[in-house]
């Protein structure tokens, strides 16, 4: 397997786990302006 | 077989190869930090759990006291939230202990031999608290998420730490940053996941606490174990292309210090009550902040509004872990923390101000900032290390630092809540309560300014000898 696709993968397991959580403490933070 | 697996986990068989790139260390690390970073999402399992029996409310007979402990394996009742919290405060004594214990043995095993035995812990921790859920024993829960799950915190939590430095020597501050920035972040995915796994096997006549204790250790260990797979040390001599040495510093070592031995140092000291007050300031209000915002403004903040602050709280706690660590390779970990304690300083005093003058924005605005700076204060220590004691070591030196976290944890807490109740108890207005508390933590952080101040260079003599620092490679 090559660095880049490594990358892409390895990146991709975290950074989208975290993307998700990030948005979903991001939905219940808005509460605070409502 | 068992032979093979154990060369996999040595660590001259994580030697990185020649073009390795460094850019796969940071998401091996994360793998680890993100699992073991639910453990501040851990309060979301209390509820449920205080009703495994009642179902849809607690059934009485569990709780403690004092003549009946022996009896509390049997105890026919459900669990009250007061026991169910020794869980947390059991698993985060084990990450100080296990970190300052361990981090000799992390250090000279190499990163994936312990991020191993951090993923072995951490799954089994969640599946014998599976166990303890299933046959109702909450000291089963204390042995394993409290005791087995602790010693995988402080494993995992240090066990990439030196081999972020030595991939960035030119930006440490960024890469630690960027692990301790997961440890932040894993609770926003295991918040959710949580709720919606127990939702999955809830039913009218059972709760699904256990099957979502065994769904996620298993799914922590596939990911911690990629991250193990994952890591690499970098060949000895290794350095990144065009790499310049940073010019020679008084606070910038390029010598080593023997774990040990920098316990004997005024500068591990120093920075071990810069860590402790600066978290003590911060974990205070984190706590709090819901009960607070609430208190002091009241009409003005509900209950739903002060969910949505710890939330925002939250992501600025995980986004100053990678934002001040990354400054502070570009201003110095010295003047980092002088930042967090002067800016801490104005901030907390300003606080009581802005209740006073009923401003909620300039109160978000202080706790935000203020929150940034806690994080930023765990992801910067590690950097501050490395430039004190060398990078032989860091990992080390770091897991026996954690110990001032351990220690705030207990101040933070007891300072607000106590002082509160103190004042409540003193007549003082409950949107009142509070002020004190808030110069107080503008005090130390004022005394955290002053031990900052105080680091100068490791004397020479505390440096391990060119011979010394290669036999320990």
């Amino acid at each position: 397997m090559g660095n880049g696709l490594k990358l892409v993968l390895a990146w991709g397991l975290v950074g989208i786990p975290l993307a998700w959580g990030v948005v979903e403490t991001a939905i219940n933070a808005a509460k605070l302006f409502q | 077989m068992g032979r093979k697996a154990v060369g996999f986990l040595d660590k001259s068989r994580t030697v990185a190869p020649p073009g390795y790139t460094r850019w796969l260390i940071p998401p091996a690390a994360l793998c680890v930090h993100l699992c073991i970073g639910q453990a501040y999402a851990f309060s979301v399992f209390n509820i449920p759990l205080s009703k495994l029996i009642g179902i849809t409310a607690q059934a009485p007979g569990g709780a403690w006291n004092l003549s009946r402990l022996i009896a509390v394996p049997s105890a026919p009742g459900d669990w009250s939230l007061a026991q169910l919290g020794w869980i947390f405060s059991a698993a985060i004594f084990f990450l100080g202990v296990s970190a300052a214990v361990c981090g000799r043995w992390v250090e000279e095993g190499g990163p994936r031999r312990a991020m191993f035995t951090a993923a072995l812990c951490w799954a089994g921790g969640f599946l014998l608290s599976a166990l303890g859920v299933y046959v109702h024993s909450i000291w089963l829960i204390y042995i394993g998420y409290g005791f087995i799950g602790g010693i995988a915190l402080g494993i995992g939590y240090i066990s990439p730490v030196s081999t972020l430095i030595k991939w960035f020597p030119d930006r440490p501050g960024m890469a630690t940053g960027m692990a301790i920035m997961g440890f932040g972040g894993g609770a926003f995915i295991a918040s959710p996941l949580s709720v919606w796994l127990m939702g999955k096997f809830t039913t009218q006549t059972h709760v699904g606490v256990a099957e979502a204790f065994i769904i996620m250790g298993l799914i922590y260990f596939v990911f911690m174990m990629v991250g193990a797979w994952l890591v690499k040390i970098p060949a000895p001599g290794w350095q990144p292309e065009g790499f310049v040495a940073p010019r020679a510093s008084p606070l910038i070592t390029k010598n080593h210090v023997f774990v040990y031995q920098a316990l004997k140092t005024p500068q591990f000291w120093l920075i071990w009550w810069v860590l402790c007050l600066n978290v003590t300031a911060g974990i205070g209000v984190l706590g709090q902040a819901s009960a607070m915002s609430q208190e002091m403004f009241p009409g003005h903040i509900t209950a739903i509004a002060a969910a949505g602050l710890v939330g925002l709280m939250s992501l600025f706690n995980m986004g100053g872990r990678f934002a001040w660590a990354t400054v502070s390779d570009f201003i110095g970990r010295k003047n980092t923390y002088f930042i967090f304690f002067v800016l801490g300083t104005v901030l907390y005093a300003m606080v009581p101000t802005s209740g006073n003058i009923g401003s909620v924005p300039l109160f978000v605005f202080c706790f935000l900032i203020i929150i940034s700076m806690y994080g930023g204060g765990f992801s910067t220590v590690p950097a501050y290390l490395k430039d004190m004691f060398g990078t032989r070591y860091v990992g080390a030196i770091h897991g026996l630092l954690l110990t001032a976290w351990s220690m705030a944890g207990i101040f933070g807490p007891v300072l607000v809540n106590y002082i509160r109740a103190y004042n409540i108890a003193h007549g003082i207005p409950k949107a009142d309560a509070y002020n004190n508390t808030m110069y107080l933590m503008a005090v130390l952080l004022v005394i955290g300014f002053f031990c900052n101040l105080a680091i100068k260079a490791v004397n020479s003599r505390h440096h391990m000898t060119a011979d010394e620092a290669e036999q320990m490679i």
